[in-house]
């Protein structure tokens, strides 16, 4: 795999897309008949998911044919493992906060392989960054603003 | 001179203290946000939504609204130094403004800039004032249906006649529709959707999709693509205008205020529209036509920097009288209004007059503000494109993440702003716009609402819709506008989110 050079491709995302559109439509059309479906007048909570479900399925179908056509797509090269890398930051940080490890630690964490992720080496550097960012933001918005940010048993010393 | 009255009552409590706090810190932030590149002004209000809850609201929606002015002024700096637009709207402008930077005019170029945006900006928000309440007293006489459609024509203009692709943006809208139904049913307490998960009764937070679309998704595009930032021009020529380029300039700007603000008023949306329109009648009428493409031409960045500004006051005008979001901005806005319990509509300016008139005046404000931070200041800006990418997204994602957190602070809340976040780096990386599905989301379930009133009060006739002259009209134009792009070539340029 050759992701250096920008490359003229067939794009098969349509396709992709088209599938995907069907598939949410119905979705949409079986959750339906999980809802009750006794009104007075006019329309129930099932008319309006059947409308965008049966819209969905076209723009599906119209997908498909222009995969079909096969329209050519410039895509630029892309760097699949940064991508990922900073998914899993993300998913980390979710995990954290989660399990309780508190706010600083998790913001750290993320701070510290987003910079990863987009080519930075110096990871201590970027932790101690990280820590003082995250500390400062912990204490303005939990302290000046009053919102309820998930506390850890570092951010409990703050009182 | 009703409107003039309210306006000066406006005045006088946006002019207080506390109010004048409000207002510069939004004009600060809009104006950072719109220099760095990959955060525009619908996440920043998304991201500042919960951190402002327990906040004035008249206050909270200053900032707001100075947000959106800001990063519509600070982004023209981006443009013209490191052509690298900072927000869509500002991409005709970087056409001649990087120009003229490379031939030693970024002065001149930045002024014009910041002087028409003033100019532009005071005078569309004259045209807040003066149209907002005209369209109130014509919208109080508006049915349900008639709300239906114009937001069928909303749903329309947004996705399929300005994109690239009728058939992309479409797909994104129904998307959109499709995560509005999640939730609880507001008319039968039913719940759709949901699959059985408590977290989803509350339907999907239009800041999380906005966020997780616009920030994260950008933050995913950019680290995929590894691109090298492009070269930063000097600061070179004075900030002042010469004679000769005021004399230039004048007409530019008033021209594109007539292009922008009207275009903006629409429920059309997009400031892309109207400053591509003026870039091009500007290029047409010059008299300098040698200047075009090689040393750039001041009308090239004064027609395109007013015609955004005046654009963004335009989309306030459906925003505050019908309560018609026309951008991803607008949505977020009007997410903003409903979270301190104020509906946008006839009603608001009834129930919350001074709420709006301070809202206007507000915006002359931070006019003022704007061009005297943009002008000498500009320097200062330009120091903040400094900051080295890796930290500049690590920032935004832990700005990202603390939102979520503050709100609902649950793993179903990050879990899903992480999926709408790959989501949106998949449309980007595909050509697929994001904006119609932020306002498919918001708007979807108030349409949704509109009609089923519509239907209750016609006892299930479904000929009510068209039985109001209103309706037939903006039903009719909305079928204009989706066969156009089929007809006409209206992709020559790219509309994008914001």
């Amino acid at each position: 795999m050759n992701d250096q050079q920008p490359r003229v491709r067939r794009d098969h995302s349509a396709a992709i897309v088209g599938f995907f559109l069907l598939f949410v439509a119905g979705v949409l059309f079986y959750d339906t008949y999980s809802v009750d479906r006794a009104v007075a007048y006019g329309v129930g909570p099932t008319a309006m998911p059947k409308v965008i479900s049966g819209g969905l399925a076209i723009l599906g179908v119209l997908s498909l044919l222009s995969a079909v056509k096969g329209e050519r797509f410039e895509i630029e090269s892309t760097d699949w493992r940064a991508v990922a890398i900073v998914v899993a930051g993300f998913l980390t940080l979710t995990v954290m906060i989660g399990s309780g490890a508190g706010f600083i630690p998790a913001m750290t964490v993320l701070f510290t392989v987003t910079s990863y992720a987009f080519g930075r080496r110096a990871l201590m550097a970027d932790a101690a960054i990280g820590v003082v960012l995250a500390t400062l933001i912990y204490l303005l918005f939990s302290k000046l603003l009053a919102l309820s940010l998930p506390q850890g048993p570092i951010e409990r010393l703050f009182g | 001179m009703e409107s003039f009255h309210a306006l000066m009552q406006g005045f006088s409590v946006a002019l207080t203290f506390h109010k004048l706090m409000y207002a510069s810190l939004g004009v600060l932030l809009g104006t950072a946000v719109g220099v760095l590149p990959g955060i525009g002004p619908a996440v920043t209000v998304a991201l500042l939504l919960p951190v402002t809850f327990k906040l004035d609201p008249s206050g909270s929606l200053i900032m707001f609204a100075g947000i959106y002015y800001g990063a519509m002024y600070g982004g023209s700096t981006t443009s013209i130094l490191i052509n690298t637009p900072g927000e869509s709207a500002s991409m005709a402008t970087s056409l001649e403004g990087s120009k003229m930077a490379k031939s030693g005019r970024a002065g001149p170029a930045l002024a014009t800039a910041a002087i028409g945006s003033f100019v532009a900006g005071t005078l569309a928000t004259f045209g807040i004032a003066f149209l907002a309440p005209w369209m109130v007293k014509f919208a109080v006489q508006f049915g349900p249906e008639d709300y239906f459609a114009l937001m069928v024509l909303a749903f329309v203009t947004v996705s399929a006649t300005f994109g690239n692709s009728p058939l992309k943006g479409m797909i994104s809208l129904f998307l959109g529709l499709a995560l509005g139904l999640i939730g609880i049913d507001k008319l039968t307490g039913q719940s759709r959707l949901t699959f059985g998960l408590p977290e989803l009764l509350d339907g999907v937070e239009v800041t999380t999709l906005a966020v997780g679309l616009f920030a994260i998704g950008e933050a995913l595009y950019v680290v995929s693509q590894r691109q090298e930032q492009g070269e930063m021009m000097k600061l070179s020529g004075s900030l002042w205008m010469s004679k000769l380029d005021w004399q230039r300039s004048w007409k530019p700007w008033i021209r594109g205020t007539l292009f922008g603000f009207p275009i903006g008023a629409l429920p059309a949306g997009g400031a892309e529209i109207p400053t591509f329109l003026s870039y091009s009648t500007e290029k047409r009428l010059s008299r300098h036509p040698e200047e075009w493409g090689t040393v750039g031409a001041i009308e090239g960045v004064a027609g395109p920097e007013a015609a955004n500004n005046a654009s963004v006051a335009g989309t306030l005008v459906p925003l505050l009288s019908l309560g018609l979001p026309t951008s991803a901005t607008a949505a977020i806005l009007l997410a903003g209004f409903q979270q301190f319990g104020l509906n946008p509509g006839p009603l608001l300016f009834a129930e919350n007059a001074q709420i709006v008139w301070t809202l206007i005046a507000s915006l002359f404000i931070a006019n003022v503000m704007l061009v005297i931070l943009n002008l000498p200041l500009v320097g200062l800006w330009v120091q903040l494109l400094k900051i080295p990418t890796p930290w500049l997204y690590s920032g935004i994602l832990m700005f990202a993440a603390m939102g979520s957190i503050a709100t609902k602070g649950s793993v179903a809340e990050l879990l899903m702003l992480i999926t709408f976040g790959i989501m949106g780096f998949l449309m980007r990386r595909h050509d697929y716009p994001v904006a119609p599905m932020v306002v498919g989301l918001i708007l979807g379930p108030m349409a949704e609402s509109q009609l089923r009133r519509a239907l209750q009060i016609s006892l299930g006739d479904p000929l009510v819709l068209v039985q109001s002259p209103i309706a037939v009209v903006i039903l009719l134009v909305a079928a204009v506008a989706f066969i156009a792009p089929f007809v006409t070539n209206t992709r020559r340029f790219k509309a994008e989110e914001d």
